[in-house]
């Protein structure tokens, strides 16, 4: 039973990563319409600057609260150069341009981090497991992030619900054209949304740095899940990337943790391993499938965000 | 008569074929000192696993340097090629360096998925092939051929070292777990073939993409070994070595490594690697005059230590030195490379080493440490020797003898 919850909070902590990285993304393709391959890079870049401020500074929270800072002047910077020349254009070119970027960034991480990687160190209070049940040991980092990243979908809640520029968001999502049309300054708002996206993404980077780590093409994996996230979710809405990030982050963990041992049961040994791994990295995707068979849109569809 | 005049007539220009022919042999080494050995590179140049690829590379430019960038008095030309870490890449490139850069040698290797996918062109090819890193089990066994070197060992013989260390330290449950790739399986195979305890728990992952092993590790302590067995090359290494510490069982099962904390991954280890020893065939302190002038000079022009991955390479360059060398340049001499390079007749950084009938090194394996020195920087230690002379397992299965 402990071992069932210590699985499920394993699930629950890679689901809050995944939810950080799909937040901006869903924003960003949801009130954008913008496809953005390069999020990923964004994601990277954030990792690669905590581990450089937090060696500068001797302190992993303020070299990640200066990386925050520093990867959203590079979104809105970026949005400004490259990616406003993307809009309104067929979605094959987004893909062609973000993924030139994609390209461009690992190529300029290796010149100036150069090709080995980095690591964030966590603070020593950090490096140990804590009893949160009796007789269950859990990473106290992995329970930070955990509890970081609620507070950060709690933010992000009341900014959208609650907030102007939240409303100008909603709005935004539903009909761009409208809000064009009604005097607000559009390529702000972008701007705006853009960093704010590239700043979720390099959260979700410097976050998971500690565990993983910091190296090049390191947001290229996770970003395949993170847009299956965004797919189940519902694009553009914030509320289905939380529900569908937990649910990704769940499915694939226990799917790891329990199909090879539960196929053991019926099958050979090695047939089950075989079959048990295939399986199991399968099994977001065939989620994914059957999510879309009973609802196209996704589970919170444009219409009832 | 007219057959004859006709005959003599002639003479002159059959004088001059002849000739022709005596000039063109006796040019015949003279001409070879104009040839240069031409080597075909393979390795990861981007990617994460870069690191290991630039390793390398920098570690052949050194033995180069230390040969006055000559091998066997002939200037050498190297061609790098990068395999992305991917099988299908890495045989494009060996065919391109075979077939449109006709080289001498092909020389590299990290992953043993992408050397199963390149052997058949180069042995097809009979190119001659030295092997720095690969140690795919196959290539000790059936797939063994007469052009094909290793510089390094069989996947096998390093985690089967372990296993004998890990009897020594009387280890009784073991939980095992590695990436699910061509060497992932071989490794945690070898530790089973020396280990004599009960393996309670073997995980094979997603390679390479999963870099979060929180089930794995839960599935770990789930199962309470006396030790966890682990390897994880290049990046994945210094990820797994951080969530095994962070996962508090640093303190509760001790972690036992192949080819998991090494030279690259160490400085982004730090402490966390000190505690878990591994083993391996070459370690930066061997004292032996070779290795002594190969880790000071690489330190001294890269401004970092060298890796296995490193040495091994190096060692390629002194192999194909003797080679050619021993064939006085003549290099369609493959036999005579061959047969000198069987003989492993040069000074290797981990001391002198035989070759078995399938060309693959026996040698000693080394129980190793990390130490943090004076200078607040970290380095790995010879602390014993685990096996003398060893032997892999599947040269039975090599044809040749």
């Amino acid at each position: 039973m402990l071992y069932l919850i210590e699985q499920f909070l394993n699930g629950i902590q890679l689901g809050m990563l995944l939810f950080l990285l799909a937040a901006g993304l869903t924003l960003i393709f949801g009130i954008m319409d913008l496809v953005n391959l390069a999020h990923g890079s964004l994601y990277m870049i954030g990792a690669y600057f905590a581990a450089t401020f937090a060696d500068w500074t001797d302190s992993f929270v303020l070299g990640t609260v200066l990386a925050l800072i520093a990867t959203l002047i590079v979104g809105m910077a970026l949005e400004v150069i490259a990616i406003r020349r993307l809009y309104g254009r067929d979605h094959l070119h987004h893909v062609l341009g973000t993924f030139g970027l994609l390209l461009f960034f690992n190529e300029l991480v290796r010149l100036i981090w150069g090709p080995a990687g980095m690591t964030l160190s966590l603070p020593s209070e950090m490096l140990t497991a804590v009893q949160v049940l009796p007789g269950l040991y859990y990473p106290v980092y992995r329970l930070v992030i955990i509890a970081v990243t609620l507070a950060v979908a709690a933010l992000l809640y009341l900014l959208v619900m609650r907030t102007r520029l939240g409303m100008l968001i909603r709005a935004g999502a539903s009909n761009r054209e409208m809000v064009g049309a009604l005097g607000i300054n559009i390529k702000l708002l972008y701007t705006l949304v853009f960093g704010l996206g590239a700043a979720l993404a390099g959260f979700a980077g410097l976050m998971q740095a500690p565990i993983l780590t910091v190296q090049i093409g390191m947001g290229e994996n996770i970003l395949i899940a993170a847009f299956v996230v965004v797919t189940i979710g519902g694009i553009g809405s914030i509320r289905g990337a939380f529900v569908a990030a937990l649910l990704v982050g769940l499915v694939d963990t226990i799917g790891r943790a329990f199909v090879p041992d539960l196929l053991h049961r019926y099958l050979s040994e090695a047939a089950a391993s075989g079959l048990g791994r295939s399986l199991s990295s399968m099994l977001v995707y065939v989620v994914m499938a059957l999510i879309l068979v009973v609802r196209p849109e996704g589970l919170f569809p444009a219409a009832s965000r | 008569m007219t057959n004859r005049s006709h005959a003599l007539s002639r003479m002159p220009q059959i004088m001059g074929a002849v000739s022709v022919a005596a000039l063109a042999l006796a040019g015949g080494p003279a001409l070879a000192q104009n040839k240069t050995v031409k080597i075909g590179f393979i390795s990861t140049f981007t990617g994460p696993p870069a690191a290991i690829g630039n390793d390398m590379k920098n570690s052949f430019e050194l033995g180069l340097d230390h040969h006055g960038r000559k091998l066997g008095g002939l200037p050498v030309e190297v061609i790098y090629e990068d395999d992305q870490t991917k099988p299908e890449v890495g045989v494009q490139k060996t065919q391109k360096l075979i077939e449109s850069d006709h080289v001498d040698f092909v020389v590299g290797y990290i992953w043993s998925n992408v050397l199963l996918a390149s052997l058949k062109p180069l042995v097809d090819s009979k190119t001659m092939t030295v092997v720095t890193n690969a140690g795919a089990s196959q290539l000790a066994g059936e797939l063994c051929s007469p052009y094909v070197f290793s510089t390094s060992w069989n996947n096998d013989q390093t985690p089967a070292a372990v296993g004998l260390y890990m009897n020594q330290k009387g280890v009784k449950t073991a939980f095992l777990i590695g990436p699910n790739y061509a060497a992932g399986k071989d490794m945690l195979a070898g530790v089973q073939s020396t280990f004599k305890g009960q393996i309670v728990g073997q995980e094979l992952t997603r390679w390479p993409d999963q870099l979060d092993f929180s089930a794995e590790l839960s599935k770990a302590r789930e199962t309470k070994p006396d030790a966890i067995f682990a390897f994880y090359p290049g990046g994945a290494g210094v990820q797994f070595v951080t969530q095994y510490a962070q996962s508090g069982l640093k303190g509760q099962i001790p972690l036992y490594t192949a080819f998991t904390v090494d030279d690259l991954s160490l400085p982004r280890l730090k402490d966390l690697a000190i505690g878990i020893p591994g083993a391996q065939e070459w370690v930066a302190d061997l004292p032996n005059d070779a290795n002594k002038k190969f880790v000071a000079d690489y330190k001294a022009k890269y401004h970092a230590s060298p890796s296995f991955y490193g040495a091994q390479t190096y060692d390629a360059v002194g192999l194909i030195d003797s080679a050619v060398t021993a064939v006085k340049g003549n290099l369609a001499d493959k036999e005579g490379m061959r047969k000198e390079m069987e003989k492993a007749d040069f000074k290797s950084v981990r001391g002198a080493f035989k070759y078995g009938n399938n060309h693959i090194p026996i040698q000693n394996f080394y129980l190793q440490d990390a130490v943090k020195n004076a200078d607040g920087s970290y380095s790995l230690h010879t602390v014993a020797t685990i096996v003398k002379d060893d032997q892999d397992k599947f040269h039975d299965k090599c044809p040749m003898k």
